[in-house]
């Protein structure tokens, strides 16, 4: 609970994250309010999936991909030598872009998995925490007569919502979006969109999108990225221009790139 | 401007190629399953009649010949050209010699048939020594054609069962080794070891089976200078191994990212994802490449000739000798016996069934029980 009484939930410091010899962006300065929605945008290649993905270790899994520089949770580097990865994410957890539901387990066992990898394998013990699950991720009252059925039957909505319950599952007070509507329809996305901010009471959210209004929407804080074309001789950049409250981003840009983004002058 | 009007000017030569093109892909699926059929077709038929309750039950039994007092003696001389069954095409079923009264039939060499055997066509192996002369002699005159008939009694039960052992264990052997290199090479493609191993599989997957006899030959054969089962086991795992680490490795390869990156996202380690996610989404194809390995194993026969020899007898020793369906059908198919080669046709048809068998019972077991899919 100290989290929740500090002002800073993550603390980002000089982070660099590289593919292979290629620096993907510039070095990251930024501190994540607790409870609060920070929104990343940015157009394509700006690198916001990249430093997304920095912030709970995915970005290390693809192949020659790393990071430098300090990711803190709390007083925590996550990128402490000692601290494994899969702990790491079991503390930020992530939702992605295309839904994913395990196609070979049923919609119980699409949240039971991760709950048995924490070591409980009680069973009535699992029934509840799958339930809260659901409950939370809304998607309870649709799925508590067929959780039995595969999960890949649910429509992509529901996916997207199974694949949020599989993640608070786990326990987690950072929860990752990478861009989470970006696939579904209107409804489904006005669905998540309501469900992120019910879930902003109990954990940390980060959101990756490239649906402005959708930033504009839902965020608290916004972070701009834009793309450095010759930045040097590795090829284009990312780089964070703007890191404010939304409203401020929206209505009074202090950067001109931000200003020409948001009006769709570039990107 | 209506729409037959505006058609391009080569729009009459595009529909003919296309027309031509679908005909050529049609006749080439004929052309490539037209011999499938006729081989499954040829097998069941012919091997199929030689399947009797003796076929599974007994073991090898040597060739019987009339209870009219045929010497067994008589049927390797070279001199007495009746007693060799040289028409492989003569039908094994009883002739009634009555019903063909035959002038020739006496000298016919494919009559093989005798009326006392058709009466008894189990009998047990006959070789009397009560000084009878062969019925060619005694009985021909009577009955118009004295031609014993050389029947193969016993079964292949020995066969079987040494064709279960030594594929049995040989997919026990390939299938940890094999699917967890596939494993290492999709999961970490990175690796150069990695890269290593592919081309190696590569090349053992395409070459020659009498090759990995030979190694198996020289390193264990001739080792412990004995021919054994266990041989014959290692010497199959060479030729399954490839098959199975290709085939998981291209599965495996299918599965999409974003499954393996949920597993990781909810702080799984990457061994947790790859057996409880990864594993279990592609095991269909999995399966698929461990049928096409054992039924590879299954029906080898060049390296079975170099470790397990063969053997008449039952036997569950692995370090001795051991029979094979496979080695039942390429040396029955070269006796001189129609009934031998007839028990040739089934042991090809049990093959076939076998993998057959082992397909579908996979395939049950393996399918996926969710709803909804």
């Amino acid at each position: 609970m100290t989290i929740e009484a500090s002002p800073v939930a993550m603390t980002i410091q000089q982070l660099k994250p590289f593919y292979g010899k290629r620096q993907a962006v510039k070095a990251v300065d930024m501190e994540i309010e607790p409870h609060k929605i920070t929104a990343i945008i940015g157009p394509s290649g700006c690198g916001k999936s990249t430093v997304l993905r920095c912030l709970n270790r995915m970005h290390e899994t693809v192949l020659n991909a790393r990071a430098e520089g300090e990711v803190r949770l709390g007083s925590e580097n996550i990128y402490a030598p000692d601290i494994d990865a899969s702990l790491v994410r079991r503390k930020i957890g992530m939702v992605f872009q295309q839904p994913v539901a395990l196609r070979t387990r049923s919609i119980f066992e699409n949240i039971a998995v991760g709950l048995r990898l924490g070591g409980i394998n009680n069973k009535a013990q699992l029934a509840e925490r799958v339930e809260q699950s659901l409950h939370a991720a809304a998607l309870w009252e649709e799925v508590k007569d067929k959780l039995n059925q595969a999960g890949a039957a649910l429509s992509g909505g529901q996916q997207q919502r199974l694949s949020i319950a599989r993640s608070i599952a786990v326990g987690p007070e950072v929860i990752l979006f990478d861009e989470p509507c970006s696939a579904l329809d209107p409804i489904s996305t006005l669905k998540i969109e309501e469900l992120l901010l019910e879930l902003r009471r109990d954990y940390t959210i980060i959101i990756v999108t490239h649906n402005m209004q959708q930033a504009a929407r839902i965020s608290d804080k916004t972070a701009v990225f834009m793309v450095d074309r010759d930045s040097n001789e590795h090829g284009p950049q990312g780089v964070l221009v703007e890191y404010r409250g939304t409203r401020e981003v929206f209505t009074n840009p202090q950067d001109s790139r931000t200003e020409d983004y948001i009006s769709g002058r570039v990107g | 401007m209506s729409i037959r009007t505006s058609a391009p000017a080569n729009y009459r030569g595009r529909k003919v190629t296309d027309t031509i093109m679908r005909g050529l892909s049609i006749v080439a699926t004929l052309i490539a399953i037209i011999p499938l059929i006729l081989i499954i077709g040829y097998v069941t038929i012919i091997g199929g009649g030689a399947i009797t309750t003796d076929f599974f039950t007994k073991t090898y039994e040597p060739p019987a010949v009339s209870d009219s007092g045929f010497n067994l003696g008589d049927l390797g001389a070279p001199a007495d050209a009746n007693a060799v069954p040289a028409d492989t095409n003569a039908a094994p079923t009883p002739i009634d010699p009555n019903a063909t009264p035959d002038p020739f039939a006496g000298i016919d060499l494919g009559a093989l048939t005798d009326a006392s055997v058709s009466a008894e066509p189990n009998a047990p192996p006959v070789v009397t020594d009560d000084g009878a002369v062969p019925g060619i002699n005694n009985d021909m005159g009577a009955e118009g054609t004295g031609v014993a008939e050389v029947t193969a009694t016993g079964g292949v039960l020995h066969a079987i069962i040494g064709t279960l052992l030594v594929t049995g264990m040989a997919l026990l052997i390939s299938l940890p080794i094999g699917i967890l290199a596939a494993i290492f090479l999709a999961e970490y493609p990175g690796n150069p070891v990695a890269t290593v191993v592919r081309f190696c599989t590569d090349l053992l997957s395409g070459s020659p089976s009498i090759i990995a006899g030979v190694v198996a030959y020289i390193l264990i054969v001739v080792q412990f200078k004995s021919f054994s089962a266990i041989a014959g086991a290692i010497s199959l795992t060479l030729l399954m191994v490839p098959t199975i680490v290709r085939t998981t490795e291209e599965v495996l390869k299918l599965v999409p990212e974003s499954v393996r990156e949920a597993a990781l996202a909810m702080g799984a380690p990457t061994w947790y994802s790859t057996f409880t996610v990864v594993v279990p989404t592609a095991i269909a194809g999995i399966v698929t490449g461990v049928m096409l390995a054992f039924a590879r194993g299954a029906g080898e026969t060049a390296p079975l000739i170099m470790t397990v020899l063969g053997s008449n007898n039952i036997s569950f020793d692995l370090l001795a000798p051991i029979a094979a369906l496979p080695l039942i059908t390429y040396r029955y198919t070269e006796s001189p016996y129609p009934g031998e080669n007839t028990q040739a046709w089934g042991a090809a048809f049990i093959l076939m069934m076998l993998v057959l068998l082992v397909n579908i019972l996979v395939r049950v077991a393996t399918r996926n029980r969710l709803q909804g899919r």
